[in-house]
């Protein structure tokens, strides 16, 4: 066969690509280069687009407009079977009828490769699991279901390869034990991933880029410190890990920082961190590098006085607290127990400050709740 | 101390109770097979081997096996031909089932209970008043008939009605929504994206199906086959309405014993070899299906 599914290699190129189901744009003119070798998150909550996005990479769904290259090569109009492409599915979607060797066979057989046995061996031994082979899929747990699920597609040494949520059915130990076998599967055969995730931890412990969706577009790209240190808006800020926002307006620019009044309070903002448009802005603060300290106790940096601990939850590592300011914004500080100093108690009057350069600057028209919402553990 | 005892002897009630339960619950089945299963068949058997006595439908038992014998040197052919009518028409049916049974399940959308229902729709009418419609559809001024014309399959002065074709027709129409619904069912079971990874792993759609959709399906195709092809082969309706006199299947041969010639040890003996060759035939096709995890 002298197809685009054997023949094909390259960096995964979409141009314009967009779906929509009716009215319903699932999909919206996206552009997107994944570098060949690379292990590529697409992040985003339910219906942002990402599991279309996948499909139509896999050619299960048809762009409505745009096009999908693997290096030099047009695949998309390219039929399923023929594309440099395999999926891991999001149920696995292991063939009931057939034994684990056959399942993971299946993709060789049907390119009439010559060595069968010896290639799903090997795999099956990569996974660690050769001793199943014999048995029917419904006889293996869900962690081992995912790991042939895994050998069945990179068996056929795809371009690419697609993880359609793979870790979503598994319970959360499992699921942290998977996310370093495939990390580490991925680094030994140097493939492409394509990973496709709602779960922002996930993409974040495995990815080296992550894209993070929403409504059909891409909302940022970067690596996960990047996205973390510097979201350019606030459903970044909100859907990675969580920040606080405060409303703010600039009063002067200065080379390399800007100066924005909060309530009253001088804060310095890094400029090169702030996306504001105007002198309009957000101003936020990761909760883990804000300090909080009885009222009255010096400190330094970027300084909001006056606030009360409004709730108090002790996690062993750290502490998480409520700040209720004096505008009536509710702030999460999360505190290391790394001092031996008890915690601070709920009513308490108390001092946040940080340093000046934790601070990214967002563009104050948007809305500061965006991504909050979205629910990391809802399934798709 | 005793208290403990009360537990446990409390506990083995309760357990004892619930080892009565499946037994309970089987009771009016058994009573029902008892009586309207056992009791005929023991019957039937003991009408097979009786003798004509002195009045009209009056037989005595005289253990005369013979009569198994004679029943079928008489009526081999109807017999042959019930298996081969029978046959040819689960054939056709599994050929014009799956398909719409396939469409039904995977590209119907939201018409899917409609189109189930309509499957089910020829229930609402009597089963003989439907052949007999069949008579007239197949008839010289039928649309049937004249869409067979039409099509070239018969020539416009042929006779359709009163024929081979139409006996297996007929059974293959009346008996197709019993093979629709089983495979509907297990069709509809499959996991859409196993065919979704069997078209990511390099098969094309014929491949596909061959390879994943028709096994996963065989479940369906085999209680398909063995709900058209047990009563297809027992049925006289058809063949009564649709047939001619070299059409007659085994059926229509006990009918006739029974009723108009009122020989009950012959139609007793045919109607027991009946259900032993057709227990002995769909033992063998299970067998060679190899379906152990069936319906």
């Amino acid at each position: 066969m002298g197809d685009a599914s054997t023949s094909a290699k390259g960096d995964l190129k979409l141009s314009n690509l967009t779906k929509s189901f009716g009215d319903f744009i699932a999909v919206d003119n996206l552009d997107l280069v994944i570098p060949e070798g690379s292990f590529f998150a697409l992040l985003g909550p339910s219906g942002c687009g990402k599991t279309t996005t996948l499909r139509m990479i896999a050619g299960l769904e048809e762009p409505t407009a745009g096009s999908i290259h693997v290096g030099a090569t047009d695949i998309t109009y390219e039929r399923p079977y023929k594309r440099p492409v395999n999926t891991v599915f999001q149920n696995y979607a292991l063939f009931p009828h057939l034994s684990i060797f056959e399942n993971v066979a299946f993709g060789l057989r049907r390119r009439g490769i010559k060595d069968v046995k010896e290639q799903v061996d090997k795999v099956l031994d990569l996974v660690e699991l050769p001793h199943l082979a014999e048995r029917k899929p419904n006889q293996l747990s869900g962690g081992q279901q995912q790991r042939i699920a895994v050998a069945r597609a990179i068996v056929n040494r795809p371009a690419l390869l697609l993880l359609d949520e793979p870790l979503g059915a598994l319970d959360l130990k499992l699921r942290r034990q998977m996310q370093i076998e495939l990390k580490w599967i991925q680094t030994e055969i140097g493939l492409t991933f394509v990973h496709v995730t709602h779960d922002q931890e996930e993409a974040m412990t495995m990815a080296d880029t992550i894209a993070v969706m929403n409504e059909g577009r891409i909302e940022q790209m970067g690596s996960p410190a990047d996205l973390y240190d510097n979201p350019k808006t606030t459903f970044v800020a909100n859907f990675l890990g969580q920040s606080n926002l405060i409303k703010g307006s600039i009063e002067s620019n200065g080379a390399d920082s800007l100066v924005v009044n909060l309530f009253g309070q001088k804060i310095g903002v890094p400029r090169a961190r702030s996306s504001a448009k105007d002198s309009s802005i957000l101003v936020g603060i990761r909760p883990e590098k804000l300090r909080i300290l009885p009222e009255g106790e010096a400190t330094h940096g970027n300084i909001l006085p006056g606030g009360v601990i409004s709730d108090v939850s002790y996690i062993g590592v750290s502490t998480q607290y409520q700040v209720e300011m004096p505008w009536g914004q509710e702030l999460m500080v999360f505190e290391q127990n790394d001092d031996g100093i008890a915690p601070l108690d709920k009513g308490d009057r108390v001092t946040l400050s940080w340093e000046p350069i934790f601070t990214f600057g967002l563009d104050g028209r948007e809305d500061a709740t965006a991504g909050s919402e979205v629910h990391v553990d809802e399934e798709e | 101390m005793a208290f403990l005892q009360a537990v446990a002897k409390k506990g083995e009630t309760s357990t004892k109770r619930r080892s009565l339960l499946p037994y309970l619950l089987l009771l009016p089945g058994m009573v029902w097979l008892i009586f309207f299963f056992l009791l005929p068949i023991l019957t039937l058997v003991s009408t097979s081997t009786k003798t004509p006595g002195l009045g009209i439908g009056e037989f005595d038992q005289t253990y005369r096996f013979a009569n198994f014998w004679d029943a079928l040197v008489n009526s081999h052919t109807q017999f042959l031909r019930s298996f081969v009518y029978a046959g040819i028409a689960t054939f056709a049916a599994l050929l014009i089932a799956y398909p719409l049974a396939y469409a039904i399940a995977f590209k119907s959308g939201r018409w899917k209970n409609v189109l189930l229902v309509l499957v089910v729709a020829p229930f609402f009418t009597s089963f003989i008043l439907r052949t007999i419609a069949w008579k007239q559809i197949l008839g010289g001024q039928g649309i049937g008939f004249k869409a067979l014309v039409w099509l070239h399959i018969v020539g416009a002065d042929s006779h359709v009605t009163a024929s081979t074709f139409a006996v297996i027709a007929g059974l293959t129409y009346n008996f197709l929504p019993f093979m629709t619904l089983p495979l509907y069912s297990s069709l509809e079971r499959i996991d859409p994206r196993t065919m979704e990874a069997s078209g990511d792993l390099y098969a094309n759609a014929l491949t596909t199906f061959r390879k994943v959709t028709l096994p996963l399906s065989m479940p369906g195709v085999v209680a398909g086959t063995l709900l058209t092809f047990i009563p297809a082969a027992g049925d006289y309706v058809n063949a009564e309405i649709l047939g001619n006199p070299n059409t007659k299947m085994i059926g229509n041969v006990i009918n006739s014993r029974y009723l108009q010639i009122v020989d009950y040890p012959t139609a007793a003996a045919l109607s027991f070899t009946l259900m032993v060759a057709i227990l002995i035939v769909v033992t063998l096709y299970i067998r060679k299906a190899g379906t152990e995890d069936l319906v």
